[in-house]
């Protein structure tokens, strides 16, 4: 079963080739990750910077403890509930302006499509601090608007009941341009002969969307999916900005409270048992998710 | 690790110090207004000390505790910081700042009689001296004057009896919406000042485990409660309320316990014929005056061990805790200085604001110095909210309370009972 010998140089050639790439890889991601799990078993803190020998294998302690701890469950049920809430939306945000904006009567595409991407690439710090302006419940536009329509004024950000939905709000604003642009590039790949010959056997707008326009898409379902669940899962810059995880941790995510107890409280060991958890989180959604597709498909 | 990131570190010291290259350059990080108004004063040490320059770095005070440790981890600290002085338990035990002891022995201009002795002693660990107070901060009561007579109290109240009858005289008085008293429940400085009034270490047996289900601090905690329990505090935090200023000159709220810099912005934002309405006064005691205690609270000056010019440093601090160099701070800033000295002059003695300021700052009590306070204080509002707003009853939350600090002291347990041991103290 030898191989012939210009084979063996093309494979060493294609090593060769990969070598840069898969030693930046190494070097940047799987030896963070491992150190980064080799940390959660440690009970890496003030202490240990500089004094070593301080350091104690603590095995599953750090996770017992985050077991434990009132504030991680409730970062997990924020973080899931922005999740679950906020990651369909901003799919089915951009599901609809991607059929907007793709559609044959549209005028302008260029401007709606730059328009809707355009929250995507601006800076997430500017725009957290720009809608906490729109949410003040003094000078707010928000409630102002309410107000002239007569309801109360609602403090969003100092409520515990409205501070996570006026959080995903702002995510799913600010996510659902780079959704649409790709929901886009999968409409357009749809051949018009099929819809050209669904139309002729008398289907109406909706059963084309249902019976033709969505299978097609679900490989692009499936894609942003993924990665918009992935992305809501890291939810970080929003309450840190907007909040600070306040009223009451009602918006206090997984990586907020990760950063805490990393870089506030120096708790290394126990930050990056959180990173972990969130990692296990999002690896099984994701899987879910691909089984989910599969089966549908 | 140090090898490689030794020229990195000098890299940055190179480019922070923009200035001459002869000559010696001290890098000083001041935190937000502090840090700012620092610069101001440095001129005249420069003129003082030719072939010293001094680079003010200012840094945000929301990001200062991140920043002054990644910076020491990352090996580019600077020679001389300014340190919320409960954070000095941890520098300490990081060993990033040196003992001051032997400088203090030889400079007469600074001893530990020129200060307030609880805040001189937040800088004190074991015997040593690790920072030299650079301003103070206290929490005491605002009120309103003429709201506290109308409900039949001329006089601020001194003991806690005498607190609750006057708030429950001005409850009764109150419009719907109105409430005696205001007591953000997202503050940990309220609960633990009265628990330090009431007695309580609030951390026990060096340090090793909580007290919080002792009975001093189970005695303050319910009183802390029993504000909200009764309708005298209303249960908001503090950004649930948009201008307080507003509210307390408008009556929504007739006290609050709060800090020093209100005192300049109670006379900035509100109207010249409301100033003769409100005052300050010394926190009431459960038993009277004499147990009426506070936070020592305030910024340290501190010398990191890394530094290269520590008899620069040392200059520097000196410099700044001259009496005429604090008055000029306070002016500037509005923060109060350290030195009881300074308290003499008329800016100071003559202002009736500040007068129960300094009644209070003999009254101060270091909290537990230990590097997991921060955290701890944290949690102590945490469980204080759970209470207020959750529901949770008072004595499941101290219990759980007391549980979490002891997982989080567990560590410095076993630091301390370790045969040999690396941590400060």
């Amino acid at each position: 079963m030898s191989r012939a010998p210009g084979e063996r140089a093309q494979a060493r050639a294609a090593w060769v080739f990969l070598a840069p790439a898969l030693l930046l890889i190494t070097t940047f991601f799987f030896l963070p990750v491992v150190t980064g799990l080799a940390l959660s078993l440690t009970d890496f803190d003030l202490y240990s910077i500089g004094h070593p020998d301080n350091i104690r294998m603590v095995g599953t302690a750090n996770y017992r403890a985050l077991a434990q701890a009132p504030m991680f469950w409730s970062a997990l049920k924020n973080t899931l509930y922005f999740a679950f809430v906020g990651a369909p939306l901003s799919v089915l945000a951009a599901l609809a302006a991607a059929l907007l904006v793709n559609s044959r009567l549209t005028k302008w595409k260029g401007f709606f499509r730059t328009a809707y991407f355009a929250p995507f690439v601006t800076t997430l710090v500017a725009v957290a601090i720009v809608w906490k302006y729109l949410y003040h419940p003094r000078f707010g536009l928000l409630d102002a608007a309410l107000g002239a329509a007569g309801v109360h004024a609602i403090d969003w950000l100092g409520n515990p009941m409205w501070a996570m939905p006026a959080i995903i709000v702002v995510a799913v604003w600010r996510s659902f341009g780079y959704n649409m642009l790709i929901f886009i590039a999968g409409l357009q790949r749809i051949p018009h002969e099929l819809r050209e010959a669904a139309e002729l056997d008398g289907a109406g707008l909706w059963a084309r969307l249902r019976h033709v326009t969505l299978p097609q898409l679900t490989p692009t379902f499936v894609f942003v999916g993924v990665i918009t669940a992935i992305g809501f899962f890291q939810l970080f810059a929003e309450p840190y900005v907007m909040t600070g995880g306040g009223p009451l941790n009602s918006t206090l995510s997984m990586v907020l409270y990760m950063y805490q107890e990393g870089f506030r409280w120096w708790r290394l060991g126990s930050a990056a048992s959180i990173a972990f958890v969130l990692f296990a989180l999002v690896l099984v959604v994701t899987i879910l998710q691909l089984l989910w597709r599969r089966e549908e498909t | 690790m140090a090898v490689r990131i030794a020229p990195i570190a000098m890299i940055f010291t190179a480019c922070n110090a923009r200035a001459p290259t002869d000559g010696v350059v001290i890098d000083f990080w001041g935190m937000g207004r502090e840090g700012e108004v620092a610069q101001q004063m440095m001129p005249e040490f420069e003129a003082e000390h030719p072939g010293v320059h001094v680079h003010v770095q200012q840094i945000p005070w929301t990001a200062a505790h991140e920043k002054l440790l990644t910076a020491y981890v990352g090996h580019v600290s600077p020679d001389v910081a300014q340190l919320g002085n409960t954070w000095v338990p941890e520098y300490v035990a990081l060993g990033a700042i040196v003992p001051l002891d032997s400088l203090i022995k030889r400079t007469p201009s600074i001893t530990a009689n020129d200060y307030f002795e609880g805040i001189w002693a937040t800088n004190v660990l074991g015997d040593t001296v690790f920072g030299i107070p650079w301003y103070v901060d206290t929490r005491l009561l605002f009120y309103r004057k003429d709201l506290l007579a109308q409900a039949g109290f001329p006089a601020p109240p001194t003991t806690w009896a005498q607190w609750i009858a006057a708030l429950k005289a001005i409850k009764s008085r109150d419009e719907p919406g109105q409430y005696p008293i205001y007591i953000p429940t997202n503050e940990w400085p309220p609960p633990t000042i009265l628990a330090l009034e009431s007695g309580s270490p609030i951390l026990k047996d060096g340090g090793r485990y909580g007290a919080f289900d002792d009975s001093a601090f189970k005695t303050a905690f319910h009183f802390y409660l029993s504000l909200f329990q009764n309708g005298l505090a209303p249960k908001l935090g503090i950004n649930e309320v948009g201008n307080i200023y507003q509210e307390f000159e408008r009556g929504t709220y007739a006290m609050w316990i709060t800090g020093p810099w209100n005192i300049g912005e109670f006379r900035r934002r509100t109207p010249a014929d409301f100033q003769d309405k409100w005052a300050t006064a010394p926190m009431p005691g459960p038993t009277g005056a004499a147990s009426g205690v506070s936070l020592a609270g305030g910024s340290s000056l501190v010398i990191y061990k890394a530094s290269r010019h520590p008899r620069e440093a040392w200059e520097l601090i000196e410099y700044l805790s001259r009496p005429e160099q604090q008055l000029r701070f306070y002016d500037l800033t509005g923060d109060l200085p350290a030195r009881i000295e300074t308290w003499r002059d008329t800016s100071l003695a003559n202002d009736p604001a500040a007068h129960a300021f300094e009644e209070q700052l003999h009254r101060v009590v270091p909290t537990p110095q230990v590097p997991e306070w921060e955290l701890i204080a944290t949690r102590i509002f945490d469980y204080g909210e759970e209470a207020i707003r959750g529901g949770v009853p008072a004595d499941t939350a101290l219990a759980r309370l007391d549980t979490e600090v002891n997982n989080i002291l567990e560590r410095r347990r076993w630091l301390l009972d370790r045969p040999h041991r690396h941590e400060g103290r």
